[in-house]
């Protein structure tokens, strides 16, 4: 790495460069080597970047939509969408916004000031996050680490991403993926040097810009050997997008004795209590434990989106190389998740935990659908499962498939899994004792939650706990 | 004066009628044990008088302190004064025991109009409780009740009753399944919330916990009504003669 592309990189002018270039226009519906063209242009990209894509491009059309999940949804017209947009046009003040949206701000303790930057509105310069985003930027160049958009590594660091892109999820590794790599217009990308503990969790102040970035994002981030660094992505706040299909993919690779630690919260709009509307949000989300003794951490807490399609997983591939799957997903009104991970030992003493928590309250449908696979030379590999469902009342339902296959002996693979109601023995317990029923509800339901939530971040946790709270209120009774 | 006062009552679980018109009265300060065979409605009664889902009210009234908790919701006669020590409390999986605890006593005591407590301020009233039970000081960070013996359960009740201080106290079956140790602590920890003005009310089907928590009167259950009422000295009486022949003098 040159250390003049560094400080490039991680100085306030990548920090500009880091919005999404605002421009007037927008192409046209439809998916053809036009719009691919148009996009790449916009994206000021290389010529080797547009092959790729347009290389994905007519792998994806050979390709057919997956239906194995268990979900139900109207067929998606991919030749109506709109593939690269203007931004939205900004409210001028809070008044202008929905002002449901702005009671749930409240609710999540959500201050005035990034209310007004999670809708666009200009803000003072005292709280601009780009005047933030510089600050920590010049703490992060000290230590060597790349944090950019994904279209500025594209030009800034070619040789990193030819290297990396398309090496944990290969260009044609599935349907949306193949979709995701022939049009994605923004994400993000990250660099750790060796030996280099990043100094802070990355997007924690970076939030607000990443939140327009939503529909084809993709994400590659590298932890060299002997690194660390916890990314969290997402946010609690409710975001409302006039883009239905959101098909994204996030690549994570770690040396020896690195590690990543991947945290999300999803809080995309669900639709109605009638299906109609909503998120349908497709994602691939893979891990390479590259080297020996590193470890892949996914932590997710999904409430929002109409459909979740989403596996988070890691390839244990180092010896010794450690995966995590941490995940609570809640589905109420008539959302439906099919959701749960991948963990693939390939190398020997490779360990993984699955710890998964479905909720399900109104008509949501919640599906854990997971794969423990162990290779023939993975041996002594470890893996432990829990897989709990939390239903709320008598409309809702909850599924696992668990699959397992094993080509050695000696691995050692448990699963438990439990499906519970919250019983009218606990509510009453708790209310005898002064507890009112929406509290004691949601006393329960954190409960339940408890051994995901400690995984995450400290901030992140208290606003998934408010979030939670927020995402059931009036599914009960 | 009279604290609780139970009128007539009527209630059925399902469609089976339990309570045919029980009339039953608590005096302040006072100890009041009822006894009966199984079946009599003596869970019923405790049931019915904390507003749980299991009952359906057909008729008669629950007055407390002169006014009627009939149709109050469970929280809120909770947050009056009522408290009903359950005869199999329930494990709550996740739910840390103070976190719990405080919640409720701050609930209570925002009904009452008083300042919430905070999270150093409840642990020291906690700890000076846990003590007195002979309860580990781990108990205030493991979950509700999960995986709690039978003993540690009972003693758990009695700690939420000292920090939550309500004025009436049922306790049904207290002494189930507790050894002689867990007992007397038990029954240590319910003896020093006798003040003169809490009312007690002893659901029991043997007399070895009215041997520690001494009643001032006893009340016989029988097919769903109170059938005789007098002093402790009964509890004697129906040792050696049993339900059959009280009940049948009348």
């Amino acid at each position: 790495m040159e250390s003049t592309e560094l400080n490039k990189a991680v100085s306030g002018e990548y920090a500009l460069g880091f919005e999404i270039d605002i421009e007037t226009d927008v192409a046209p519906p439809g998916l053809s080597e036009e719009t691919i063209a148009f996009i790449s242009k916009k994206k000021d990209e290389p010529d080797w970047m547009l092959e790729l894509r347009l290389k994905a491009f007519h792998k994806w059309q050979e390709m057919s939509e997956p239906h194995w999940g268990k979900l139900e949804y109207e067929p998606i017209d991919y030749q109506s969408i709109s593939y690269f947009a203007a931004p939205k046009q900004a409210p001028e003040s809070l008044d202008e916004v929905d002002p449901k949206i702005i009671e749930a701000y409240k609710k999540l303790g959500i201050p005035l000031e990034e209310q007004k930057q999670l809708q666009g509105i200009a803000v003072d310069a005292v709280v601009d996050s780009v005047s933030v985003t510089t600050t920590y930027s010049e703490e992060l160049s000290k230590h060597g680490v790349i944090f950019c958009s994904i279209s500025d590594a594209i030009r800034d660091y070619p040789e990193l991403v030819k290297k990396y892109m398309f090496s944990v999820v290969p260009m044609t590794d599935n349907y949306f993926a193949t979709l995701n790599s022939a049009v994605f217009t923004d994400g993000t990308f990250v660099y750790i040097p060796k030996g280099v503990r990043c100094p802070m969790e990355l997007s924690t102040y970076f939030r607000i810009n990443a939140l327009n970035t939503g529909q084809f994002e993709r994400t590659l981030i590298i932890a060299d050997e002997g690194s660390y660094v916890s990314y969290n992505e997402g946010c609690s706040a409710p975001t409302r997008d006039e883009h239905q299909l959101h098909a994204a993919v996030v690549e994570l690779v770690t040396m020896k004795d690195a590690e990543i630690k991947y945290s999300t919260i999803q809080n995309w709009y669900p639709g109605d209590e009638t299906g109609k509307g909503g998120i349908y949000n497709f994602v691939t989300k893979r891990g390479l434990c590259k080297g020996d003794n590193s470890k892949i951490s996914w932590t997710q807490v999904e409430t929002g989106s109409a459909i979740t399609w989403k596996y988070p997983s890691c390839i244990l591939k180092g010896d010794n190389s450690v995966g995590e799957f941490y995940s609570v997903a809640v589905t109420t009104l008539a959302q439906q998740a099919d959701t749960g991970t991948k963990m693939i030992h390939l190398g020997k003493n490779t360990s993984s935990t699955i710890i998964s928590k479905g909720i399900s309250a109104m008509k949501g449908q919640n599906t854990y659908r997971g794969l423990v696979k162990i290779g023939a030379n993975a041996t002594n590999a470890r893996n432990y499962s829990e897989c709990d469902s939390l239903l709320i009342g008598s409309n809702c339902g909850a599924h696992t498939f668990p699959y397992l296959e094993s080509k050695d002996t000696q691995g050692q693979v448990e699963h438990e899994a439990t499906t519970s109601k919250i019983s009218d023995e606990q509510l009453f317990y708790l209310r005898q004792r002064g507890i009112n029923e929406e509290d004691a509800v949601s006393m329960i339901v954190h409960g339940f939650c408890k051994q995901v939530f400690s995984q995450l971040p400290m901030e992140y946790a208290v606003e998934a706990k408010a979030l939670l709270e927020l995402t059931l209120e009036g599914s009960v009774g | 004066m009279i604290t609780l006062d139970i009128q007539n009552l009527e209630a059925k679980i399902g469609e089976k009628q339990i309570l045919k018109g029980l009339n039953l009265q608590l005096e302040e300060g006072k100890v009041h044990a009822i006894m009966g065979p199984n079946g009599a409605g003596k869970s019923t009664l405790s049931k019915a008088i904390v507003g749980h889902y299991d009952i359906t009210v057909l008729g008669g009234d629950i007055l407390f302190k002169g006014k009627s908790i009939k149709d109050m919701e469970p929280e809120d006669r909770a947050k009056e004064g009522i408290f009903l020590s359950f005869q199999n409390p329930v494990e709550i999986p996740g739910v840390n025991n103070a976190y719990f605890l405080r919640t409720a006593l701050n609930a209570k005591r925002v009904h009452e109009g008083k300042e919430e407590l905070n999270a150093a301020q409840f642990l020291r009233l906690m700890k000076g409780h846990l003590e007195e039970l002979g309860m580990k000081p781990d108990m205030i960070s493991r979950s509700l009740n999960e995986g709690f013996s039978g003993g540690e359960k009972k003693r758990n009740e009695i700690l939420q009753m000292l920090i939550l201080e309500p004025e009436v106290i049922i306790l049904d079956e207290i002494d189930s399944g507790l050894d002689i140790d867990a007992l007397r602590a038990v029954s240590e920890g319910i003896n020093k919330m006798k003040d003169g003005k809490r009312s007690f009310l002893v659901i029991t089907h043997y007399s070895r916990i009215l041997d520690y928590i001494e009643p001032d009167y006893i009340h016989v259950l029988k097919d769903g009504q109170i059938v005789k009422t007098a002093g402790a000295e009964l509890v004697t009486q129906l040792e050696e003669e049993g339900y059959d022949s009280i009940v049948n003098e009348q």
